[in-house]
């Protein structure tokens, strides 16, 4: 594998996959032109004139659908670890025969674990998407044949409308679906609130296969995923564990340290002048995040302050948020609660987004970039603000990116994060695999102290006389490496690249190695 | 090392110094530590780390010098770390070696970090103070960020039987190495003989004061004070070690205006509940009347002896309103402060005994009436027409200086007035 440095000076691949890539260039300054890929087109009387899309199996539909040898299959993960349906696709897949599949999920979790037989079994060569737990670590371990190919969310768009990846057949689990393919994800035994990820699927594939566990009569409402753009409709006895999709409730932090830095984040955001009427943040379901958002709101209360939008996923504290007038609307891009499913069908102000609407390189514009402070999270920062999400300081690959790097986009990225976890000093001289670049990241929030990018001299002036502990971030790695007894030792990598980081736009930004002394296939 | 008492333990199993097992509660920054002593064949060092690429190299040289410094040629020793930083490794070893080889004297200390050698002052606030148990390092690693006027690194109550040990280890390495900001480091020893074994490990380190537990007499104060004068002596320790005695039972409550006076150290009263109702064999009440007397009581005895009265603590992390109306009956009884369990239950005391802004208003007057006088050369303060005798003046500076530590007075208000 040929490697070349880019401009962040990471060595990446020009080819992975039999793909040729583009290494990145920098933040803005990739600008492809010509024409997005385009689904085939279809004549309306190839389809049932009642409107009855439905075929009695998987296997059925994935064979109408023409299922042969090396194709791309695709799915969402707004089922999260709660996914029955996938590993079921596959089984079907493999009584048909095939061989050599490229599986596109939005990502993957450690419910899939079962599919790793069928990595083994050459079914599956391998998995583009981001891989959460056992996948993550069978593909760190160099075994999968393939390259990992991990994309932001908004980038698993771009690199569809692109053409970099044809869709043959997209797997799209519905909680609730009508016979036409129309589909919903607010309702139903499986309920997941949205069904966004899955909307370019089943816009661009060359078939796509809704399945459900909850048929209803024609029409399906509301339709996230419109009937129109799908082939066969299959009814199964259970598409999703509803424990495994949105939790009962989601847990605010209990650990003292943690609720310190979402307090500090918070008191950042209003020394910063960030607070103030009509403004709109975005915070996840992490129990910091969820923190951060509580002390948001007693700060909005307090100062009789409300938010124009906040940017979800929802969880019942930003549906408490909403049902108190503290915000005009949510725009939601999942959903984490059975809260926020609940609310999300009863309140017309949640609005749904998608990945087209918010994060997409080839939009005309993106809701991220309209929003006035997000909060994310890392698993490491170096001196540079850069940081990383998918791999650990012992350079194994364990998470997706998410919306993660296109929320980098916000007019004020903060990371909220601990200074160190177990023994492990998060702040270090160089991020052992780069997902997203310093000068996006703004701020950095510790237990033992805040750190502000120097090219946010806004920022800097703003909060200069706030009283808040704001340390230069060198400072604070310092006084963490002291107490952590030294920098930590980095792990010894071999060249074999066992996955590659893509940035927004498309490029490549870093590539993951193996680590040296992890199993060998 | 001899050899011979090496051999005695050869058919043991390992010994081992772990944390308790808590099925409810994951094990972080803490390891399990397995010794087994050995006649030959030099040291074997097993190790299973979370951080084995960060840190695994360092894990193992800090065994073996471990128990090179404590004189231990031949052993095997099995670390099972949970990403433990390095004093609690040292600790947690030297706690095992020493479970082993109890007539051991040999000591292996971390480093004596520069923060942790800070001065206290008789008189400073205690009106928070934080107890952790002496086995849980993974609390004692950001306690001063939650800025508690006091930090305890409880080796009694907290501490089960076996793991007495470890934790005064890991106790005296952390007061060595943790950095506790403007925090005040405290430890609380065990009662009688273990108690004063526990001095020996925690007074040659920067230690600021020792809780006494159940103190009954005033003789038990001056052993332990005439204990921690002689360890000074042979440590070179110049700055003194204040007490806290805890009084929790009706024998303590009684004699305790005796207790205050009995050393010339003592900084404060500390009052425990749970022990001192269940000694006088009633149930304890959130009203609390069971306990009136005890509580005036050693306000009273407090105050006569020039010293702090500090409360018990409230228990119910989750109820921070009860926390708020307990802590403001106790400073309108007169106590200074009260203990925390959790980070969180600190700012609701601070809050509860900052002075009302009619105090603080009362206050910034009487001190703007002394330095105007002070300026003017005069021996009298006045207040209008009322003369302020030099207590009141005292009193009205600790009230301003108490209204800008919780933060209800600028640093610099005297400029803004």
């Amino acid at each position: 594998m040929k490697l070349v440095e880019n401009t962040a000076g990471r060595p990446v691949p020009t080819e992975v996959n039999g793909t040729e890539q583009t290494p990145f260039q920098g933040v803005g300054e990739y600008r492809p032109t010509g024409n997005k890929a385009a689904p085939p087109v279809r004549t309306c009387t190839d389809y049932p004139p009642g409107g009855d899309k439905r075929v009695r199996s998987l296997k059925e539909a994935l064979q109408k659908a023409g299922l042969r040898d090396g194709m791309t299959i695709s799915s969402h993960h707004h089922f999260r670890d709660g996914d029955l349906l996938m590993v079921q696709v596959f089984e079907a897949a493999a009584e048909l025969g095939v061989k050599n599949l490229r599986w596109f999920p939005s990502a993957s979790f450690p419910c899939h674990e079962p599919i790793i037989k069928h990595l083994e079994s050459g079914l599956i060569t391998w998995i583009e998407g981001s891989l959460n737990g056992p996948l993550g670590e069978y593909a760190s371990s160099g075994k999968m044949n393939g390259t990992a190919v991990l994309r932001s969310h908004g980038g698993r768009w771009q690199a569809v409308q692109d053409g970099e990846v044809h869709i043959d057949i997209a797997v799209i689990a519905a909680p609730t679906a009508d016979s036409f393919g129309n589909a919903t994800g607010d309702r139903g035994p499986s309920a997941c609130g949205l069904l966004g990820f899955g909307l370019v699927d089943s816009l661009y594939a060359d078939k796509s296969i809704v399945v459900t566990d909850n048929l209803v009569p024609f029409p399906c409402l509301p339709w996230q995923i419109m009937g129109q753009n799908i082939d066969y409709v299959v009814e199964v006895d259970r598409i999703g564990n509803p424990e495994e999709i949105v939790s009962g409730t989601t847990e605010l932090t209990r650990s003292p340290d943690r609720q310190y830095i979402a307090e500090l984040t918070a008191e950042f955001v209003r020394a910063a002048g960030i607070l103030r009427d009509g403004f709109s943040f975005q915070a996840g379901a992490g129990g910091t995040s969820l923190a951060f958002a509580i002390y948001l709101k007693e700060m909005m209360k307090e100062a009789g302050i409300k938010a124009r939008f906040i940017r979800g996923g929802s969880t019942k504290y930003l549906v408490e948020m909403l049902e108190e007038n503290l915000t005009d609307f949510i725009l939601d891009g999942q959903t984490f609660d059975l809260e926020g499913v609940r609310s999300m069908r009863e309140n017309p102000r949640h609005i749904d987004t998608s990945p087209f609407t918010s994060y997409n390189w080839h939009g005309k514009g993106n809701f991220a970039s309209m929003v006035d402070v997000v909060v994310l999270g890392a698993t490491e920062v170096d001196v540079d603000f850069n940081a990383n999400v998918v791999t650990h300081s012992d350079g194994i690959l364990l998470h997706g990116i998410g919306g993660w790097q296109n929320c980098l986009f916000s007019k004020c990225t903060i990371l909220p994060i601990p200074s160190f976890r177990d023994r492990i000093p998060i702040i270090v001289d160089r991020v052992t695999t780069l997902c997203g670049p310093g000068e996006l990241i703004d701020v950095i929030v510790t237990e033992r102290g805040i750190t502000i990018n120097p090219l946010r001299k806004d920022l800097i002036k703003a909060t200069k006389d706030s009283g808040l502990p704001i340390r230069p971030i060198t400072e604070i790695k310092a006084e963490v490496e002291e107490l952590c007894g030294g920098p930590p030792a980095k792990p010894e990598f071999t060249d074999q690249v066992i996955g590659i980081v893509k940035w927004v736009d498309g490029t490549v930004l870093d590539s993951v190695f193996k680590v040296k002394g992890t199993n060998d296939a | 090392m001899k050899e011979e008492s090496v051999a005695l333990d050869m058919n043991t199993d390992f010994i081992s110094a772990a944390p308790e097992p808590d099925p409810e509660m994951e094990i972080r920054s803490d390891c399990i530590i397995r010794y087994r002593p050995r006649t030959s064949g030099g040291l074997d060092i097993g190790l299973e780390s979370r951080v084995m690429v960060m840190y695994g190299q360092s894990i193992h040289q800090l065994a073996e010098q471990t128990l090179t410094e404590l004189g231990i040629a031949h052993a095997s020793l099995h670390i099972e770390d949970y990403g433990a930083l390095p004093f609690v490794v040292q600790a947690r070893i030297e706690a095992a070696v020493k479970m082993a080889h109890p007539e051991l004297e040999a000591v292996s200390l971390p480093e004596l970090k520069d923060q942790t050698r800070q001065g206290s002052r008789r008189d400073r606030f205690r009106r928070s103070r934080l107890y952790i148990p002496g086995t849980m390092p993974k609390f004692m690693l950001n306690a001063g960020i939650h800025q508690p006027d006091a930090i305890i690194l409880d080796l009694e109550d907290s501490v089960a039987p076996p793991e007495k040990l470890s934790a005064r280890f890991i106790v005296r390495n952390a007061l060595r190495t943790l950095d506790f900001f403007d925090a005040e480091p405290m430890v609380r020893i065990n009662q009688g003989d273990l108690g004063l074994e526990d001095l020996e490990a925690v007074v040659p380190q920067p230690v600021h004061l020792v809780l006494i537990p159940k103190a009954e007499t005033a003789d038990q104060i001056r052993t332990v004070d005439a204990k921690i004068a002689e360890i000074c002596k042979s440590c070179g320790r110049e700055e003194p070690v204040f007490l806290m005695p805890i009084l929790e039972s009706t024998q303590g409550i009684v004699d305790a205006p005796a207790i205050a006076r009995a050393s010339g150290n003592n900084v404060a009263l500390a009052i425990g509940l749970e022990d001192y109702t269940a000694d006088l064999g009633v149930q304890r009440t959130a009203e609390g009347q069971e306990s009136i007397f005890a509580r005036s009581m050693v306000v009273n005895a407090a105050r006569s002896a020039g010293l702090q009265a500090t409360g018990t603590v409230f228990s119910d992390v989750d109820d921070m309103e009860g926390l708020r109306s307990t802590a403001m009956e106790a400073k309108s009884l007169g106590f200074d402060g009260m203990g925390a369990i959790h980070p969180r239950q600190i700012r609701v005391i601070h809050k509860a005994f900052a002075p009302t802004e009619d105090e603080i208003e009362m206050a910034k007057e009487i001190v703007l009436a002394f330095d105007e006088a002070q300026a003017k050369g005069l021996g009298v303060v006045s207040l209008g027409t009322k003369m302020i005798d030099p207590p009141v003046v005292k009193r009205a500076q600790r009230i301003v200086d108490l209204a800008v530590a919780g933060g209800s007075l600028e640093k610099d208000w005297k400029h803004l007035e």
